[in-house]
């Protein structure tokens, strides 16, 4: 029995999404807009083959020349140039003769295109083929139907010569036809579409495989982004598995009396969530947090989205705990930044990369709801996932803030996306008594542990975070509306539940 | 089907680039023969190029479509492609009209 096997392309996160990579020895239809990345895709596909593989590969350019192809890719730090002198990888250029207007007297084929590219495979002995992109061919010649059953020619002989093709084309709309000139007719065996929309008046760049024909893959559409020196990268949201083992192994919050409420400390792979007004001690707790690590030894990293380091180690200095020491002597690391620098999926990435190189143990984000501002609805909530899914997969300890919209609390959008997949959430409250503002706490959830249900007070000072007594005599915190009952009604209430 | 390396004395050439002796091919050859002996009178010399035995030349010329004619010399270079059905417009589309030589 003969299945279609894949062929891993080393472009990240593709080959998770395609579960494999491409049909091997297949074409497969890359059809996108203009801008939507199909001719870096395409490069990408040949130049990690040779860098990942040591697989030759061929490039079949219809629109621009070679010497504009090296260019674009050089941007990326590759240097085609020097794979070509190797003989990795070589070019057919059938991009269009400047000024040669074709005139046409007679039947024609594409003899000589397709026994150029059958030359470049054999000669250079390539495993990879590329084309891109076939729509510029159709202007070329007058005969449409000839250049389709002539493409289908190629895409069989390619077939024949055993190689895997990545084949682009161009498609007016995002959402519309496949492709112009109706050439997925031919080779519809797979299909991918870039799609890159505009939301909200963000850009959001995803790819979707349409079709594998015999062969399974992720659905639907998958955000992607390009970064500078890597290239394209895929972020495989829906296809992260729930794999990671799981730890009972607990470890300090950086607050005593928090350790007690959630039955002994967090445990050491899960994701918490603090959600809490303006000014309620969030960025505290993130910074008892990491002083807690770095107490226990861990390697602890912070991804700060609304103060500037200067702030932070001023504000922490404020409470008791030198930040700026602890970078020093190696054991944490602070990135801070304007989340309007870049889109959601670009600091995903870099967020990842951060985690691989420096290997923390904890990871805090201050605030994760601030991100909300760069992102669609359903690019935030793939990110969320996304960056949740990160830490799990490394087996980090990861403490996410949400700044709620009022003050009274409520709940945001971070909390409707992340509450289900995080495994502790903490709730932090304003509680107004009798014309004074005070602060209150409560471990609302933590999965596979004790914690207790009390909302206590919490206090500030220059040594940090102090959890005291629970409120008693006060209803509706949760609720943002504090009601303070009498005494006797408390022990109605309790009295009430015990004659039942 | 070699193609032939030296030109004629003038360096008037028409390069014929073909794939394999198939019948279009063929056509092409006898039509451009035709041309080149009783239209031109003899002035311009008949390269054939075979792509499949060197696809590489075709690979520096950028040529896609089979047949295709170029002509190089005399300026200005002109391309056309197909099995070369209507002799006329060949002699136009190459800028070879004003070579015609009378009818015998």
């Amino acid at each position: 029995m003969e299945v279609v096997q894949k062929h891993p392309t080393g472009i990240t996160g593709f080959d998770h999404v395609a579960q494999g990579g491409l049909p091997r020895g297949r074409t497969t239809l890359l059809s996108g807009t203009s801008g939507s990345a199909k001719t870096i895709i395409a490069g990408q596909f040949l130049v990690e083959g040779v860098r990942k593989f040591g697989e030759k590969g061929v490039f079949v350019t219809f629109e621009e020349t070679p010497a504009e192809i090296r260019k674009n890719l050089a941007s990326f730090g590759w240097d085609v140039a020097a794979f070509e002198a190797d003989k990795m990888l070589a070019f057919v250029d059938a991009s269009p003769v400047f000024g040669a207007e074709t005139l046409v007297s007679g039947s024609y084929d594409l003899g000589a295109l397709i026994a150029r590219i059958e030359h470049a495979v054999n000669s250079v002995g390539a495993t990879r083929v590329a084309i891109d992109s076939i729509g510029p061919i159709f202007g070329q010649l007058p005969d449409a139907h000839v250049v389709r059953s002539e493409l289908l020619r190629i895409s069989h002989i390619l077939k024949q010569l055993g190689v895997t093709t990545l084949m682009t084309a161009e498609r007016t709309d995002d959402f519309g036809d496949i492709a112009r000139y109706g050439v997925e007719e031919f080779v519809s065996d797979s299909v991918i579409v870039l799609r890159n929309t505009l939301e909200d008046e963000k850009r959001r760049r995803t790819l979707e495989i349409l079709k594998f024909r015999g062969a399974g893959h992720g659905k639907g559409e998958y955000p992607f982004t390009i970064v500078p020196e890597v290239g394209v990268e895929v972020i495989p949201l829906s296809a992260i598995e729930l794999t990671q083992s799981s730890s009972d192994q607990r470890i300090p919050s950086g607050v005593e009396e928090l350790d007690e409420m959630c039955g002994g400390g967090f445990f050491r792979d899960s994701v918490i969530l603090v959600s809490g007004a303006t000014g309620a001690g969030k960025t505290l707790m993130v910074t008892e947090f990491l002083e807690g690590g770095v107490q226990n030894g861990e390697r602890c990293m912070l991804f700060a989205f609304e103060e500037s380091r200067g702030q932070l180690f001023r504000n922490a200095i404020g409470w008791g705990v030198d930040l700026e020491g602890m970078e020093r002597e190696g054991l944490l690391r602070v990135h801070a930044c304007y989340p309007e620098i870049m889109g959601v999926e670009d600091h995903l990435v870099r967020m990842k990369s951060a985690m691989d190189e420096f290997g923390p143990q904890r990871v805090a984000v201050d605030s994760l709801s601030a991100l909300e501002r760069v992102a669609s609805l359903k690019g935030y909530r793939e990110f969320v996932l996304g960056l949740t899914a990160t830490m799990k997969e490394r087996e980090i300890a990861g403490l996410c803030t949400s700044t709620t919209p009022s003050l009274t609390g409520g709940t945001t959008i971070t909390e409707a996306h992340i509450s289900t997949i995080t495994d502790t959430i903490i709730l932090m409250r304003y509680v107004e008594m009798f014309g004074e503002i005070r602060r209150g706490l409560t471990v609302l959830k933590m999965r596979g542990s004790y914690h207790e249900k009390v909302i206590r007070e919490f206090t500030i000072d220059g040594k940090g975070m102090h959890i005291s007594k629970t409120f008693r005599n006060v209803v509706g915190i949760l609720a943002g509306q504090p009601q303070n009952i009498g005494t006797d009604e408390l022990e109605r209430i309790n009295q009430m539940f015990e004659a039942s | 089907m070699n193609p032939i390396e030296e030109q004629g004395p003038s360096g008037k050439t028409l390069r014929l680039y073909v794939t394999g002796q198939t019948p279009r091919s063929e056509r092409a050859i006898k039509v451009l023969r035709t041309i080149c002996e009783e239209e031109l009178g003899g002035e311009f010399e008949l390269v054939v190029i075979d792509v499949l035995e060197n696809p590489q030349l075709a690979e520096d010329e950028k040529i896609l479509a089979t047949p295709t004619v170029v002509k190089e010399l005399p300026p200005p270079i002109r391309r056309i492609i197909g099995d070369l059905t209507d002799v006329e417009r060949v002699l136009i589309g190459l800028d070879l009209l004003h070579f015609k030589k009378p009818a015998k």
